[in-house]
């Protein structure tokens, strides 16, 4: 297996992979370290979708200072990701609502989804991954 | 079917690994094949050979790689976060000055396509988590 290992590409597969978000950009590392798949895996030209649900929603929220934290504030990577050609980003209505924001509240264009939806949309994916 | 493994937790502190293993073992004996099994975030800390666990308990390190042994697995630890949890192979020793290596049997060292390409070759990806 380890020599087999595929050129970037697809090798002329393609699939629709959704990451699924769920989770606060700090406090624990699944964000970051979610968010370091989606961009290593954009070089692979899959047809990437992410979701945002639960605290994940916060992951794209504005004004991120993480100054005092230490952290590095990795929230303008997420901007980078249309450059990486992923470019559908659901958040779950529920969820926003539930913390009292809006679209407008965070750093990129995203298409808001109820859960419902969401659901939907999953059906129709050949690979899912979630952190 | 063809089954791609990702397993995102340690050994013990979560059951994330345990049930991977149980899931991986079974799917073996129902004659399904394992493409790879990938381990990340603290997933990777299944991957040293350091482990002593209580002796009246399963040994979660030593088990994968006797799995691995027996069926070929191809048992992969990403090197992103490995480095950031100090998994160490003698690569990894060499090329980042360390005084040690404890990399377990059975496993390699390798980048985060790997776990793109197992989505890809798979039929089914299988996440295992918190």
């Amino acid at each position: 297996m380890a020599d087999e290992a595929m050129e970037p590409g697809g090798g002329g597969v393609t699939k629709k992979f959704l990451y699924v978000n769920r989770k606060a950009p700090y406090g624990t590392i699944y964000a970051l370290e979610s968010l370091e798949v989606v961009l290593i895996g954009a070089a692979f030209e899959q047809d990437v979708s992410m979701v945002f649900a639960d605290d994940g929603v916060y992951e794209l929220k504005k004004g991120q200072d993480t100054t005092d934290s230490n952290m590095k504030n990795f929230s303008p990577t997420y901007r980078a990701l249309e450059m990486y050609d992923v470019e559908k980003l659901y958040v779950e209505k529920e969820s926003m609502d539930a913390r009292g924001l809006t679209p407008d509240d965070l750093v990129v264009p995203v298409e808001v989804k109820t859960a419902a939806e969401l659901g939907e949309i999953m059906e129709e994916q050949d690979v899912i991954l979630s952190f | 079917m063809k089954f791609g493994i990702c397993i995102n937790e340690g050994p013990y502190t979560h059951q994330a690994s345990d049930t991977a293993y149980q899931f991986t073992k079974a799917a073996l004996e129902k004659g399904h094949e394992i493409f790879r099994v990938f381990f990340y975030h603290d997933g990777v800390n299944n991957g040293t050979r350091l482990t002593t666990p209580p002796q009246d308990e399963r040994h979660i390190v030593n088990r994968w790689t006797e799995l691995a042994e027996k069926h070929s697995l191809d048992l992969v630890v990403c090197v992103a976060a490995a480095q950031r949890r100090g998994i160490v192979d003698a690569d990894e020793q060499k090329r980042q000055g360390k005084d040690a290596n404890n990399l377990a049997p059975g496993f390699r060292i390798s980048g985060l396509g790997q776990l793109i390409e197992a989505g890809i070759q798979s039929e089914r990806l299988v996440i295992f988590g918190d």
